[in-house]
């Protein structure tokens, strides 16, 4: 099986990252600020899929599996509080949620 | 029978324990039965330990009981031990006895005010530590007895803390007696400097073997020692803190500022005799200051018109007839008045505390009277009082303790003419007083209905004051009428002897009948001048000299004033300037820059979900910049 070399993987997630982190940062529905943060997950997913693959070791894909599962608990939970957001505020503007003056 | 010894200070302590950790769940009844029948046990037990140490006497007339060690720093081991003799045995059936009756009264008389279960846990507390003070068996363990009833007198006394001058009267007691504390304590420091121990009894051997009469240490240690029985016993030149001490409720009036706590002075010093005899320069001080207090406190007793000031002062004076006898070396001549003052003061007391709530809570004597024919118990406990307070020839107690005290001082070699005089002249004073408030408060006309009618619960407690009040006299009889001598042959066995001159029995006559007219010239001066001729009082105090004696002795010879302008304001002065000197600087820099933090960082707290998130990620990348770079 030809390799991919480690960096190009490694790269593809630090990618993933930043541009969930910038979902996150700039985005200002709640929905996709979830969405973003489920990106940013399967990108630490993929660096530790690719360090396993890398190293020849079974950690990596463990972790994955860990990762998912964390996941679809963290969606649920999610997905929970955004139904709670929107009963209480009528809106799915995050920064509405502001009520703190400093 | 003895062993039962640790219980009678310890039933008021759980008594204590008990109120002030469930109290709030109790109601007024069980909170009272605690707290009354926690004095109550221990004061039959009181009297069982007293009976069992008169009919079968201990060894050597003492009996020590050690609880436990306190602590042990080299070779300094003060334990939580007890010591009775016959000193103690008095104390401590005088402190259970006259304190249970006082909780009896107080259980109605309190009854429906806030905080009643805090009243009771607190009286307890210090009817637990005024048994640890006159049972402990080393000066430390005083110590603890002592401050502890300290706080308990801080603490009722500003019992209704509503009011911002009752607090400031307690705060005032609190401190003027901690300057005679501070001597005390000092006195014990030099005490096991000099003598390596503070046992009460290894001590005096000590003291007698290594000081001689009159050596400077013996001197400074008694003087010291001194001063600490004047805080507590609010003697000149500390006794300004007693009538502002009345802003409590009257019953502890009568357990703490009358019966009990202000007599641990003269505990003090009859427990440290020793110490005085050493230094007989001290212990005429003691007979001076005694005089001087019983005469200064009792022309002040006489131009007040609140009732419990009254009574105050004629505490203090009291209390300094029992310094002029320890002075001149009368020790149970000392503790007998004690003994009697501490039934007829707080039988006084709770007389006039029905009166006060009788006459909604009036306590001008000018704006109470006739109460005569509205509540006759009440007049007649009260009249028993203070005709014994007055000293009434043969059938009070206060006659045979004042008498034993003035004929000691006549008659001792420490004594003399003019102490003698002194005491003579205030038991004159002490007549006309006593019966002035008899005749303004209860004679004449009523000048206010009454509608307050006590139930058996203050009136029991009153009679067998009353009771005690008449026959507390009879154990100890002068050569001339009966010649008994059983309290003062009690008190021998721990205390020396009284030494007096040989004098005949005619003589003692002579200073007894003197003694006895004098106090029924007192009396019957009281009668003309505010009942037969009613308007003689006034016009006694229109001259502009009289008025303005009288106002001299009405402000209590203007000691506060002094106070106020020796200590109190220029201590005001300097904290006020001290208030921004340079260590304050430093510390409002500190203040300032924990503001100006706060401020900056709580900024950040705006509630913007993205702003955080922002956050977290410029931090973590700057730590992996950092860990990557270094």
């Amino acid at each position: 099986m030809a390799s991919v070399p480690m960096e190009h993987g490694l790269l593809i997630a630090g990618i993933l990252f930043g541009l969930g982190l910038v979902g996150v940062l700039v985005r200002r529905n709640i929905i996709f600020m979830l969405m973003s943060i489920e990106i940013m997950l399967n990108a630490a997913g993929l660096a530790f899929v690719v360090a396993g693959a890398g190293w020849q070791q079974p950690d990596g894909q463990i972790m994955f599996i860990f990762i998912l599962t964390m996941a679809a608990a963290e969606v649920s939970v999610g997905l929970a509080l955004i139904l709670q957001f929107y009963h209480h505020f009528r809106t799915l503007d995050a920064d509405a949620a502001r009520r703190m003056r400093g | 029978m003895l062993g039962i010894l640790w219980l009678i200070p310890a039933l008021p302590l759980a008594g204590f324990a008990l109120l002030i950790l469930l109290g709030s769940r109790f109601n007024q009844r069980s909170s009272s039965l605690v707290g009354v029948g926690s004095v109550a046990i221990s004061a039959s037990l009181a009297l069982a330990v007293a009976i069992s140490f008169i009919g079968s006497p201990p060894p050597n007339f003492h009996y020590r009981q050690t609880l436990w060690q306190w602590m042990q720093l080299s070779n300094f081991r003060p334990e939580f031990a007890l010591y009775l003799d016959a000193l103690s045995v008095t104390m401590i059936v005088v402190i259970t006895v006259v304190g249970f009756l006082i909780l009896l009264y107080s259980s109605e008389y309190m009854a429906g005010e806030d905080g009643y279960n805090l009243f009771f846990a607190y009286m307890d507390l210090f009817v637990g530590f005024m048994l640890t003070l006159v049972l402990a068996d080393n000066l430390l363990f005083l110590y603890l007895g002592w401050e502890g009833v300290g706080i308990c007198s801080y603490l009722l006394s500003g019992f209704w803390y509503k009011e911002a001058a009752n607090g400031r009267a307690a705060v005032k007691a609190f401190v003027v007696t901690r300057f005679g504390d501070t001597a005390m304590a000092m006195g014990l420091f030099l005490l096991f400097m000099n003598l390596g121990s503070l046992q009460i009894q290894e001590l005096m051997q000590r003291a007698v073997q290594q000081w001689p009469v009159g050596s400077v240490v013996a001197v400074a240690a008694a003087a010291l020692l001194l001063g600490g029985a004047l805080g507590k016993s609010a003697q000149l030149p500390l006794q300004v803190w007693l009538p502002d001490a009345m802003a409590g409720p009257t019953p502890v009036s009568a357990l703490i500022h009358a019966a009990t706590m202000v007599t641990a002075g003269v505990y003090l010093i009859a427990r440290t005799n020793v110490l005085f005899t050493l230094a007989p320069v001290v212990q005429s001080a003691v007979a001076v200051i005694g005089v001087l207090t019983l005469l200064a406190a009792g022309f002040s007793a006489l131009t007040q018109s609140d009732i419990k000031r009254v009574l105050a002062y004629s505490t203090i004076s009291q209390i300094g007839y029992m310094f002029l006898a320890l002075g001149v070396g009368a020790w149970s001549a000392g503790i007998f008045h004690f003994v009697t003052h501490a039934f007829f003061k707080s039988l006084l007391f709770l007389s006039a505390g029905v009166a006060i709530v009788a006459c909604h809570h009036e306590q001008n004597i000018f704006k109470m009277g006739g109460l005569r024919h509205q509540m006759p118990v009440v007049f007649w406990t009260f009249i028993i009082g203070a005709a014994s307070l007055a000293a009434a020839p043969l059938v009070t107690s206060g006659f045979y303790s004042k008498d034993a005290i003035l004929w000691s001082v006549w008659s001792s070699e420490r004594g003399g003419n003019l102490l003698w005089a002194g005491g003579l002249l205030g038991a004159l004073l002490t007549g006309i007083y006593s019966f002035r408030v008899v005749i303004l408060a209860f004679m004449g006309e009523a000048k206010a209905p009454v509608t307050y009618r006590p139930s058996n619960l203050v009136y029991i407690p009153l009679i067998i004051l009353s009771i005690f009040s008449v026959v507390a006299g009879f154990v100890e009889m002068p050569r001339t009428l009966g010649d008994l001598q059983l309290f003062s042959r009690f008190l021998e066995t721990a205390l020396p002897p009284a030494h007096p001159g040989h004098y005949g029995v005619t003589t003692e006559a002579v200073v007894q009948l003197i003694a006895a007219v004098t106090c029924l010239m007192g009396i019957y001066a009281a009668y003309l001048v505010f009942l037969r001729r009613a308007d003689l009082a006034e016009r006694l105090v229109e001259t502009p000299i009289t008025a303005a004696l009288h106002h001299w002795w009405f402000v209590g010879w203007g000691f506060d004033w002094i106070y106020d302008k020796l200590f109190v304001q220029p201590f005001l002065w300097l904290a006020k300037v001290d208030k921004d000197d340079v260590i304050d600087l430093l510390y409002q820099g500190i203040a300032l820059l924990n503001r100006t933090a706060h401020e900056s960082l709580s900024g950040t707290q705006t509630g913007r979900i993205r702003g955080y998130a922002a956050g977290i990620a410029i931090g973590s990348v700057i730590t992996l910049a950092i860990v990557v770079l270094l």
